[in-house]
């Protein structure tokens, strides 16, 4: 019995000890860098820095990069402490935000990383909205809505009775604080009865799943879910327009057109395998974008982009 | 000889000398470690519920228990929060009765036929099953019920509205199934221990099958099949992972459990997930609600034991 | 009495009470094998329905890749070395403690003092507080507060730990108690002190049923979701542990995140990690039937 104990034990360590990629090599023999870089933050950014951090490891076996989703809001707190290299952010750095990480040490550089266009998404059997104005919308979210609104009826006479089912993303998020802003007028402003994740593809899955469903978010997942739903057009003054890479790089997807950010904390950016992490990014910025159905930066974006890194890590 | 032994006795010194002190100086040491990893374990205990009551009272130092108890709405994580607890305790309610109603016929059923019934080898080859159902990951279970249990039967056959991609109802449904085994072999334990003369008895008396089982071996067995299901009703209160996935996270105060819901449990896994900030009042409610889940699962477990205790029929 | 009006005696042609008995005998077996067709049924779908959903991706490439943004190419490697490690870690922590505990309460405690009542009773209760609460403790005081591990493989062992403490002191405390004490008296009647009656008689004839014990618990460990959900595993992490302050997820959690993707393609990911994580509860459930069976006939 002591015996297979024993061997149990040894077969364990064996195991651990062998097990993985061998991202104990100290001197790789692969470019040499190593070390763990710590992400968290929007959920609407994440697809796209997930792929980032996955080509970038296998360019670099030895890096380690941890990619997790807490939010806009909540990447920004761990960040703010320390406790991540990078936040993913679908809004600017607030001011309380920046605050905080001034009253800790924390210098937050930011970049653009992509643009996006906010969607508004309905079911594919939604025959009634295909275009929406700002109004509309806010009849559909605004907090005055909350218990009274729960009708497509109600939002436009024009439409058919049928049971309006909300999804969306939740109070830390980034998406969540712009499409209140801009739709509601408050950042933060919103009828609470609606069936908020932090998580994206709960949106999606939520919308396929009801005729009667409708919600708000990036416009990489609803390329990437082509078919189970349907963005629709935004009237935002100027007719309806459709989200697409042209219409936000070109301005005319408004109000919800918007940049998508991501903030390195300026002591980590002197690591040599953050820094080239940033790098890699910021070369290989459209590849990146286009296999994570992103849109990509413009020209002018792209070369501030490259300009902004040149000079903080100088050259 | 009896005499001069009696006054010959000889002096025994009862102090431990040389190996035999090392002997009991090393069992000293081993009881002082054995015991300090018993007191470890219990005051674990206490640290869950200071670890609990600390920032709950913070909580209800920022938030009146009359916010708590006397609204209606659930939303603590927007801005302005809303604090009024019945959403989510209506949400445990409709997800714990709903699996109760699914687990207790099942449960119970299963446990007769086990006991009752079923011949050594049908036995053999039934409670391995009910092992497995028993080991199976509430992930797994979350991924059945909202991939088949949800679409295939609550939103083909619920006639009350309009079901979405979440409900309650599957998750109650879901819930349920988790909690049969603990239901059945709780129960099938608690008839087994029915003494045979008892049935015996009811045999002689002309009674069948299932006059024996319904009305001599049940109601033995009643005060562990009381206990088997608080412990699973219990079990299912706290479930956290499946109502997540399943009933999605809209705290609803309904009468149709066919709706979105959200339960004490899985509004702590979402809150989570989402990470609030330490000392936040986001981060104090799951605290708060933890606090009364854990108070209510106590209270349940105590009342189990109480009633298995007072109520056990002493048969020897 | 007269007899004539009354010649034969009526008969009842209403179903004779024994034949009522019957049908409802029946009707209760009927009931008691539909009960037991659906959970076995309710068992048979869930099989099924994970192992046709997975079938696709079943293969080695699944638990050789790591996890990726891009379906074709995920897998769950790194959850399964996340997962040995946690485990490994809990169990290395939680048996040689509950042991310990047990060994206390059942060989050397007195029963008749206060306190060691209050440790039996709260046991009982610990086993029944539900995990979730326990991630709660963990997030306050082992990855931040007290012990500020952070997101680690320690803090998640640490929790589980607390998790299956109850589990592993109640069921080694069964296997201490099925030791007859004959044994006991006789090596105490030997001039063995008590401790070295529980390490030479009593333990090493209580190991098969503890090791049962353990080997369950540890089983159960491996399954958990919910409290890991607080302290960060549910993370996009595509490399292995390499020590225990690394980060980490665990299978769970990646069946989590699989079933949270929208991407239509990750759910036979999801099946078909499922499978493979109820292939290693069973394969540590047969382990600790096989143990327990083995090592029960040797004593008797």
């Amino acid at each position: 019995m002591k015996r297979t104990i024993a061997f149990g034990l040894l077969a364990f360590v064996v195991l651990v000890a062998c097990g993985g990629n061998g991202s104990d090599v100290t001197d790789g023999a692969s470019g040499g860098l190593s070390g763990t870089i710590v992400i968290d933050g929007s959920s609407t950014v994440t697809p796209l820095i997930t792929v980032a951090a996955e080509d970038f490891q296998t360019a670099n076996p030895d890096v380690r990069v941890t990619v997790a989703t807490s939010g806009t809001g909540g990447g920004f707190e761990k960040f703010c402490v320390g406790e991540t290299d990078v936040s993913m952010a679908s809004r600017p750095i607030a001011e309380d935000e920046s605050a905080t990480c001034q009253a800790n040490g924390i210098e937050p550089v930011e970049f653009i990383v992509a643009n996006d266009a906010l969607s508004v998404i309905v079911n594919p059997d939604n025959d009634w909205a295909s275009c929406l104005t700002v109004e509309q919308l806010n009849t559909m979210w605004a907090p005055e809505s909350e218990g009274e609104v729960d009708n497509w009826n109600l939002v436009d006479s024009s439409f058919p009775e049928q049971n309006l089912e909300l999804f969306g993303a939740g109070s830390d998020s980034g998406t969540f604080d712009f499409f209140t802003d801009e739709i509601n007028g408050e950042e933060g402003a919103i009828r609470t009865d609606y069936n908020p994740s932090e998580d994206d593809n709960v949106t999606i899955v939520g919308v396929e799943g009801d005729v009667g469903a409708v919600g708000f978010l990036g416009l990489s997942y609803v390329l990437e879910n082509e078919g189970r739903v349907v963005a629709v057009e935004i009237d935002g003054g100027n007719g309806c327009v459709a989200p697409s890479a042209d219409a936000v790089i070109d301005g005319s997807y408004v109000p919800l057109g918007r940049p998508l950010f991501v903030y390195f904390k300026a002591e980590s950016l002197r690591r040599p395998e953050v820094e080239a992490f940033a790098r890699f990014y910021a070369d290989n910025q459209e590849t990146i974008t286009e296999t994570a159905l992103f849109i990509p930066l413009s020209e002018e974006q792209a070369s501030e982009q490259q300009a902004e890194l040149d000079a903080i890590t100088g050259g | 000889m009896v005499q001069s032994a009696a006054r010959r006795v000889p002096q025994v010194s009862l102090r431990a000398t040389g190996a035999t002190r090392r002997r009991v100086y090393v069992q000293a040491i081993f009881k002082a470690i054995f015991g300090l990893m018993a007191f470890l374990t219990v005051g674990v205990t206490f640290l869950i519920f200071l670890s609990l009551l600390v920032p709950a009272l913070r909580f209800f130092s920022e938030v009146s228990l009359g916010e708590f108890f006397g609204r209606t709405t659930w939303a603590p994580l927007f801005s302005p929060p809303r604090f009024g607890v019945w959403p989510i305790l209506a949400g445990t309610a409709w997800t714990t009765a709903i699996a109760l109603l699914v687990a207790l016929p099942l449960g119970l059923g299963v446990a007769v036929y086990l006991s009752e019934y079923a011949h050594r080898r049908v036995r053999s080859v039934v409670k391995p099953f009910l092992e497995i159902l028993a080991g199976i990951p509430t992930v797994v279970l979350g991924f059945f019920g909202l991939f088949l249990v949800n679409p295939e039967i609550v939103r083909r056959f619920w006639p009350v509205g309009e079901v979405s991609t979440f409900s309650g109802l599957a998750a109650g449904l879901v819930v349920g199934i988790m909690i049969v085994p603990t239901v059945a072999s709780l129960s099938e334990d608690a008839m087994n221990a029915v003494p045979r003369g008892l049935r015996e008895g009811g045999f002689a008396l002309g009674g069948t099958r299932r006059e024996v089982a319904t009305k001599v071996v049940f109601p033995a067995a009643l005060s562990g099949i009381v206990a088997a299901t608080v412990l699973a009703g219990s079990r299912a209160i706290g479930e956290t992972t499946i109502v997540l996935i399943v009933a999605g996270s809209r705290p609803t105060l309904t009468w149709n459990p066919g709706e979105q819901m959200q339960s004490m449990a899985s509004f702590i896994g979402f809150a989570g997930i989402g990470d609030q900030p330490t000392g936040s009042t986001g981060y104090l409610t799951i605290f708060a609600v933890g606090l009364v889940l854990f108070v209510i699962t106590f209270l349940l477990n105590i009342a189990s034991i109480r009633i298995v205790r007072r109520f056990r029929e002493v048969y020897e | 009495m007269t007899a004539s009006t009354e010649a034969a005696p009526a008969i009842d042609v209403r179903a004779s009470t024994a034949t009522r008995r019957k049908v409802v005998d029946s009707l209760f077996k009927l009931f008691l094998w539909v009960s037991l067709g659906i959970a076995l049924g309710t068992l048979l779908t869930l099989l099924i329905d994970l192992i046709s959903e997975g079938r696709s991706r079943l293969n080695f490439d699944l638990i050789m890749n790591m996890p990726s943004a891009r379906p074709q190419r995920a897998g769950i490697q790194s959850a399964i070395f996340g997962s040995l490690w946690v485990v490994g870690t809990t169990a290395a922590i939680s048996i040689p403690t509950g042991v310990g505990a047990a060994i206390y309460l059942e060989e050397f405690a007195r029963k008749d003092r206060w306190y060691n009542r209050l440790i039996e009773l709260n046991i009982q209760n610990l086993a029944s507080v539900p995990s979730v609460v326990y991630g709660i403790l963990g997030l306050a005081f082992i990855a931040r507060g007290f012990l500020s591990l952070g997101f680690t493989v320690m803090t998640a062992a640490l929790i589980l730990t607390l998790v299956v403490l109850p589990t592993v002191v109640i069921a080694s405390r069964e296997a201490l108690r099925a030791v007859p004490n004959s044994l006991r008296y006789g090596s105490l009647a030997l001039g063995a002190t008590e401790w070295e009656t529980v390490y030479r008689q009593v333990l090493p004839a209580a190991v098969p049923g503890i090791a049962t014990g353990t080997i369950l618990s540890t089983s159960r460990a491996l399954g958990e979701s919910a409290p890991l959900l607080l302290v960060g595993a549910l993370t996009f992490v595509t490399f292995n542990p390499d020590g225990f302050d690394s980060p980490y997820t665990v299978l769970p959690l990646a069946i989590f995140r699989f079933i949270s993707e929208a991407r239509v393609e990750f759910r036979p990911l999801a099946a078909a990690a499922s499978v493979v994580l109820l292939f290693l509860l069973l394969g540590m459930n047969a382990l600790a039937i096989f143990v327990r069976n083995r090592y029960e006939k040797k004593l008797r």
